[in-house]
């Protein structure tokens, strides 16, 4: 049984076709190469993220990529490669984080406005519209400060300003979704069964409102490590003595770039383009796999009977049911 | 939970369920302005006053149009919306009134079957889970084989069989009829007394449906059910229920055994359902003198009778009002061709004003026209139509300097009264209200409301 309800998961990815198959599994490579770069990071980088010499010689400052700094090194006398992994790490970490601080605060604060509805919802939906409304970078970079004497600059810290973002965003989707289920059949037959509350919610309303969920995640993910790069790149966001982190490299890349040095912006900056890439392409791909309605299954196409000997009429007349033309049996 | 006391004193032995007076209101949201000044703008009396008695192992039909409150009448009754006013007793247990967890124990005894079996079953559980659900509920079983058994088991009763082949499906996965039989699994693994089946085959293809409606009639007799049949379609009530209670405007105006329901209808709006039925033999082209208009607005509901806008033997104490002078009025102008119609159109005013609960009327006359002209207007439609029963409710016309003042006689809401087998609230069959409205005709005053106030309830 189990078997059964994991293979009727799958069951719409192996359903799709072209585009949406193309554009999920492309995301699926870029983003499972980008978190074995994170998970390995200790293994794969030459250095240290922080590392300025080796073997007691020290790294030249703004040296052109050769063959010990495949990438070259920064200004800041790091090697650009080892930077690089070491903030795919970071990135990751911060996005996991944040993924699962938002769906740990959003889905249950929507579940709970959509579900009990009345003044509790009115007010739910007034705060979050107001985090909303605020420019997103502002929020993230006000939550970041305020919490930065307490957590330090650090990934948690970034992890829960980009929290703050998005968690309105999956308040919205679950809450929505749930007003539109509560009303369904299936519930009040749940209800009128006796089924206590705790499990109408649970298995009647959750279990049909989660769907939505993994795409908006994966979509999600995509924002924050732009909102996690943007912190960086304007100073409030992880400290570079605690890790690595695209952005902020970026930050330190600005004067080379009129210098000729590319290298030290370069790279740093593909990787955040790859990386958001890859979570979009996932996401769009997951969108298209779970929402039926933009779905395109992979149905073969009908065979139309060909015209035969000019008498058209006669041919469409003739149009029997395909033998295996999915009827519904009657009881 | 333990067992159910058997019923108490004060119940007839064989009445299960026992309804009375029972109020359901819906309050209506006015528009954006209403809300921000906090004004309630009224309420929908989806059920008014409803009393009945459900007897074991009978199977009683609650038919009526869209919007007459059968629905809600069913889902009051298992306190999936909450009774305004009124009481609801199972074997002498008062359900109304009760908190939700106060009610789940009792939802064992009652069960419902809805209208869409697509929608009835939740999507994300396989038939075998959702089917043993309620048993999970109510802590009836437990353990996956235990489960899995009585779903086999509820399963196969309804024909479902061999149930290994459903257990593991989707609803997805089944066909409609499919799907409705899965519900019927559902609602009788927990062995209720009474089952609300609400329009549970008017959603199948017509071949489906005589074998769902046999099948809960296999279902009834195998398992002692006691059903209350939903419906708008009179032609499966009449093979399928015992009684037929006849609904309208929230009120059952009729209710009484099927046969007599069919062969000697009392109540014009019961008459008028039937003559509705469609006939299979063309030949036998029956006069369709279907009621007029359309079901009225329930916010507001006509005053007396609410069938007596569209019934053709309404008389003088049903209750006419002055929007009644306006559909009239309104009808009438459809009618005559363009020509007349504006002539006749430019001697009255705004209509506006009629679109009160009044049991006077003010038709007012043209800016600049006289409450002669106005007078002439009303004079050529009774002219026209001496005999519509509106003429009978007009106590009197005065014609002031700028419109016509019309009285009506004073409304009278209509009583339930017994007459033979059946319950029939109409004045047709009360003997007082014929006999007023022959005082009446004879010219005689109004006498004092006798009882209006107090059969308003």
């Amino acid at each position: 049984m189990r078997q059964r309800r994991l293979s009727r998961w799958l069951a719409p990815l192996r359903e799709t076709t072209g585009v949406s198959r193309w554009m999920f599994w492309a995301g699926v490579v870029i983003v499972a190469f980008f978190v074995v770069l994170a998970v390995f990071a200790p293994l794969l980088a030459p250095y240290g993220f922080d590392q300025v010499s080796d073997a007691g010689v020290r790294f030249p400052k703004q040296g052109s990529p050769d063959g010990t700094h495949p990438f070259g090194t920064t200004v800041g006398n790091y090697d650009v490669l080892s930077r690089v992994i070491w903030g795919a790490r970071t990135a990751i970490e911060v996005v996991v984080l944040a993924v699962v601080f938002s769906l740990a605060i959003g889905v249950p604060l929507g579940l709970f406005s959509g579900y009990v509805g009345g003044r509790a919802d009115r007010v739910l939906v007034l705060i979050m519209d107001a985090l909303f409304a605020f420019p997103y970078i502002l929020l993230a970079i006000v939550i970041a400060f305020l919490l930065s004497d307490k957590l330090g600059q650090g990934v948690v810290t970034a992890a829960v300003a980009i929290t703050a973002v998005y968690v309105p965003q999956y308040f919205r989707v679950v809450r929505n979704h749930v007003i539109s289920v509560r009303e369904e059949p299936y519930v009040d037959a749940a209800r009128a069964l006796g089924a206590p509350r705790r499990t109408i919610v649970s298995r009647y309303v959750l279990q049909n409102v989660i769907q939505s969920v993994p795409a908006l995640a994966t979509l999600n993910a995509a924002d924050a490590i732009l909102t996690l790069a943007a912190l960086g790149f304007l100073g409030y966001g992880i400290q570079p003595t605690d890790a690595a982190e695209w952005g902020y490299d970026l930050q330190r890349a600005i004067d080379d770039a009129g210098a000729g040095i590319w290298w030290t912006g370069l790279f740093p900056g593909l990787a955040i383009v790859a990386l958001v890439t890859g979570f979009t392409l996932l996401g769009e791909g997951l969108n298209d796999v779970i929402n039926p309605l933009i779905r395109a299954r992979s149905t073969a196409k009908p065979e139309m009977p060909g015209r035969t000997g000019g008498e058209g009429e006669e041919a469409i007349l003739s149009l029997d049911p395909a033998p295996g033309t999915d009827r519904p049996r009657g009881p | 939970m333990p067992p159910q006391t058997p019923a108490t004193s004060g119940t007839t032995a064989d009445s299960l369920l026992e309804v009375r007076d029972l109020h359901t209101r819906y309050s209506v949201r006015g528009s954006f302005f209403d809300r921000l000044k906090g004004r309630e703008s009224g309420s929908v009396h989806a059920v008014d006053g409803v009393t009945l008695d459900l007897r074991h192992g009978e199977v009683l039909g609650l038919v009526g149009e869209s919007g007459s409150g059968k629905t809600t009448l069913g889902r009051t009754l298992l306190g999936l919306v909450e009774a305004s006013s009124g009481s609801i007793r199972l074997e002498g247990e008062e359900l109304t009134g009760r908190s939700e967890a106060e009610m789940r124990p009792l939802r064992r005894r009652m069960q419902i079957v809805f209208q869409d079996p697509h929608a009835s079953l939740n999507p994300a559980m396989t038939v075998g889970a959702l089917v043993a659900d309620p048993l999970r509920f109510h802590k009836l079983a437990s353990g996956r084989e235990e489960l899995r058994a009585r779903a086999s088991e509820a399963l196969e009763r309804v024909g479902l069989a061999p149930a290994s082949e459903y257990l593991d499906k989707y609803p997805a996965d089944l066909s409609g009829g499919q799907k409705q039989r899965a519900v019927l699994a559902r609602a009788i693994i927990l062995g209720p007394d009474v089952l609300v089946a609400d329009e549970p085959v008017s959603m199948l293809d017509m071949s489906v449906r005589a074998k769902i409606l046999e099948l809960m009639l296999e279902l009834k007799d195998e398992l002692g059910l006691t059903y209350i049949y939903i419906t708008h379609d009179l032609a499966t009530a009449k093979f399928f229920c015992d009684r037929i209670a006849i609904m309208y405007l929230g009120r059952i105006v009729e209710l009484g055994p099927a046969a007599d329901i069919y062969e000697h209808p009392q109540h014009p709006y019961t008459a008028a359902l039937l003559k509705a039925i469609p006939e299979p033999d063309p030949r036998r082209a029956v006069a369709r003198d279907l009621p007029r208009g359309e079901v009225p607005d329930a916010v507001v509901p006509p005053l007396g009778c609410p069938f007596h806008p569209r019934c053709p033997r309404a008389f003088e104490v049903c209750g006419w009002e002055s929007r009644d002078l306006r559909t009239l009025l309104e009808e009438r102008w459809t009618k005559l061709d363009q020509d007349a119609y504006e002539r006749e159109r430019a001697l009255v005013g705004e209509l506006d004003d009629l679109d009160v609960a009044e049991s006077e009327a003010f038709l007012p006359a043209a800016d600049g026209g006289s409450g002669e002209e106005a007078a002439g207007v009303l004079e050529a439609m009774r002219a026209d139509a001496p005999a519509d029963p509106f003429w009978s409710g007009v106590a009197s016309t005065s014609v002031e300097p700028d419109g016509v003042r019309i009285g009506f006689h004073t409304p009278r809401e209509p009583r339930d009264l017994e007459v033979g087998r059946s319950v029939v609230n109409c004045h047709l069959h009360d003997p007082g209200a014929i006999e007023l409205a022959e005082r009446l005709r004879r010219g005689e005053p109004e006498p004092e409301p006798p009882d209006a106030g107090a059969d308003a309830g």
